[in-house]
């Protein structure tokens, strides 16, 4: 029989279930496939600039530069960084085309713990290419308080 | 107004590829962290930032609560000719802030 008294005492135990706080190497997956519709992306060609070991996760720069002659018959349509354990997969999607003259993106992301950062560009062409980062994190951002 | 720091080149020759710099006051808060009472405090982050020169949207970007506070945004565009550049940003609760910059191309 379960009293009052008995619920309270498995209150702290509620406090231990698993939170859905973070993504997941799946969700991230789903994430890059709503932004190329499930084609096929090729790893080269984009490079992702970001420290190997990060003391303070609140403010992490990265950078992302595509090699492309971004000309109107050739460049990169668009950008995003995704990440596998922040509470959401995605980060940032910048969209740019030929007036951009290089495929740079530069800002300051925010990283819940150590984890796998992956950028995606997509090109004129259609093809999709990435790059990948693995980040340790000393200092987490309080994302989750 | 939420401050901002723009670096725009004030000139550029014709064809030249120019670095455009922006940062602004937000706070982007994630809507996952708790507040000192331990309520949950609701997202409210900058969703978008454009910037239209010459008439043409150059650079959009669509941020997630991953984006840092104050967010900052480095792209680059080629000078094609004398106008304003113009960078906006749109977030949540109603935020909307436009900053304009002069360039002149040679």
């Amino acid at each position: 029989m379960i009293t009052p008294r008995r619920l309270f005492l498995a209150a702290p135990g509620l406090l231990l279930l698993p939170r859905a706080a973070h993504a997941t190497a799946e969700a991230m997956a789903e994430a890059v496939r709503g932004f190329t519709g499930g084609a096929p992306v090729t790893r080269g060609r984009v490079t992702l600039d970001i420290s190997p070991l990060v003391e303070n996760g609140n403010t992490v720069p990265l950078s992302v530069v595509v090699d492309s002659p971004m000309t109107a018959a050739d460049h990169v349509r668009a950008i995003a960084v995704f990440n596998e354990r922040n509470p959401q997969p995605h980060v940032i999607t910048a969209q740019l085309g030929p007036r951009a003259g290089r495929a740079m993106l530069a800002t300051h992301m925010r990283l819940a713990t150590s984890q796998r950062l992956l950028a995606v560009a997509s090109l004129s062409d259609g093809s999709f290419w990435s790059d990948e980062a693995q980040v340790v994190v000393t200092l987490a951002a309080c994302i989750e308080g | 107004m939420a401050r901002v720091l723009i670096n725009v080149p004030r000139t550029a020759a014709r064809g030249e590829v120019i670095t455009i710099r922006t940062l602004i006051q937000h706070l982007m808060e994630t809507g996952y962290r708790p507040d000192a009472n331990g309520v949950v405090a609701p997202r409210d982050i900058i969703r978008r930032f454009t910037c239209r020169y010459d008439g043409e949207v150059v650079f959009q970007a669509e941020l997630s609560p991953a984006i840092a506070a104050n967010p900052f945004l480095s792209f680059t565009t080629v000078a094609t000719r004398s106008g304003v550049v113009e960078m906006s940003w749109e977030g949540d609760n109603g935020f909307a802030q436009t900053e304009t910059r002069d360039l002149t191309v040679t």
